[in-house]
């Protein structure tokens, strides 16, 4: 909707790192204490700058993992060849400084009422989860009693990010974890990439009117929202966030 | 400006900073992003129609392709902060396209299958500035870059070079398109770094 748009200009406000949590081998979520932070929506993100003491600098964008009302907070996974998330996962300390602008993007966002009272379908890829994990936050803390299920597929157990929120998810919550590349011993969920049978059994049947949210690398999200439209999802019902590369 | 302790940059000492715009670094993929599923329009049904004029004006998917093509070599940026340089592109110039429509009206809005739209003054899609680009790299351009046929206006954002696209609105003034409703410039130059509204 229109109204979420971001009015006038975003300007570059400098953050100072607070906690950090290490996710997973790879993935650290930093909250950043941000005087001035004018609020977000869950599924928002923001752009980050570094600033190195010659002047360059290097700017990305991030989803946003807390929800509206927390404090800001960002997951970022390390891209081997990454310019930005090595810094921040490796390097970044609490206390050290960096600069911000946001919130930004109106879309791919969800408050209470979002869907008109359809149950939310979430499916994400890797770190795609976390705008989706804002989303969840965001249901318990505005007290929202929407239906929801989340599909998640990782590479393998120790790459699942947040998996000791995920393990006592909310009430009305449902997590479904798909393990792509290696799965535990006695491993009893999904152990491949999410294709349409697995949609047809963990996605909402299309006559309830869910809304779906899909975050992740783009060939995950070119294939579950595609999925998703086959099993009769309207296209405007599947609200895609994508990132990294396709090599097309 | 504010100084990250600890953080040097890595810098891409082939790439000539003088084609990377401010807060853009050069990837050699070529990233997605589109806000929902992949259309899938059958070229049987696909046109391309620009509205607005004294007659609207339709191409079937075989007249636009009996249109003169160019190819070109150009550099792209994305408000996501990737810029993709060396793109070789194959498309109908909207000067042909145009230039077979009667109008004065000052802007567009480019409308696509899935109903995304974004806005763009015309002249910016005049004067060997922007194409509808059906082939990329020698070959069709596939779904997930917008294929059949996407919009190619390399010299803003590429948001506005728009996917899937089917048409223009030509209009007197200046409305935003999906992503400027939701708070991206109205304009996009990545050289004056028009990311967000205000910018």
């Amino acid at each position: 909707m229109a109204g979420t748009a971001v009015r006038g200009r975003l300007s570059w406000q400098t953050a100072t790192v607070g906690p950090v949590t290490d996710e997973t081998p790879r993935v650290r979520t930093l909250r950043l204490e941000v005087p001035d932070w004018p609020g977000h929506q869950a599924g928002q993100h923001v752009d980050i700058r570094l600033t190195a003491d010659d002047g360059y600098q290097a700017e990305r964008a991030y989803s946003i993992a807390s929800a509206p009302g927390e404090p800001l907070a960002i997951t970022v996974e390390r891209l081997d060849d990454g310019e930005v998330s090595p810094y921040l996962t490796e390097e970044a300390r609490t206390g050290d400084q960096l600069e911000v602008r946001g919130p930004i993007g109106g879309y791919f966002v969800w408050e209470p009422g979002s869907g008109s009272g359809g149950p939310l379908l979430l499916a994400a890829g890797g770190s795609g989860v976390v705008p989706l994990r804002a989303i969840v936050r965001e249901r318990s803390r505005a007290g929202s009693s929407v239906p929801v299920r989340l599909l998640y597929s990782s590479r393998s157990w120790e790459d699942v990010i947040y998996s000791s929120e995920f393990g006592l998810p909310p009430g009305g919550v449902e997590v479904v974890y798909t393990l792509t590349r290696s799965q535990p011993r006695m491993w009893q969920g999904y152990a491949r990439r999410v294709d349409d049978a697995m949609l047809a059994e963990v996605a909402w049947p299309a006559s309830e009117r869910p809304l779906a949210y899909v975050c992740g690398p783009t060939s995950f999200v070119e294939s579950v929202a595609a999925g998703l439209v086959k099993l009769g999802y309207p296209a405007g019902r599947v609200k895609t966030e994508r990132f990294g590369a396709t090599g097309s | 400006m504010h100084v990250s302790r600890g953080f040097h940059g890595r810098r891409r000492p082939e790439v000539d900073p003088a084609r990377v715009p401010p807060g853009q670094y050069v990837t050699s993929d070529f990233p997605v992003l589109s806000a929902g599923p992949t259309p899938h329009t059958p070229l049987s049904k696909w046109t391309f129609s620009i509205d607005g004029g004294r007659e609207p004006v339709s191409w079937t998917w075989d007249e636009f392709r009996a249109l003169p093509t160019e190819t070109l070599t150009t550099d792209i940026h994305c408000v996501t902060r990737w810029s993709k340089l060396d793109t070789m592109w194959e498309g109908v110039s909207l000067d042909v396209l145009l230039g077979m429509v009667d109008y004065d009206a000052r802007y567009v809005l480019a409308f696509s299958d899935g109903g995304y739209t974004t806005n763009l003054p015309v002249a910016d899609l005049l004067g060997g500035k922007a194409w509808v680009a059906f082939g990329y790299g020698g070959s069709p351009l596939g779904a997930e870059h917008g294929g059949p046929a996407r919009l190619l206006v390399p010299h803003l954002y590429f948001w506005k070079s728009a996917k899937w696209v089917r048409g223009l609105r030509l209009r007197d003034t200046d409305e935003p398109g999906f992503w400027e409703n939701y708070g991206y410039n109205m304009y996009g130059d990545p050289w004056r770094e028009q990311r967000y509204a205000g910018d």
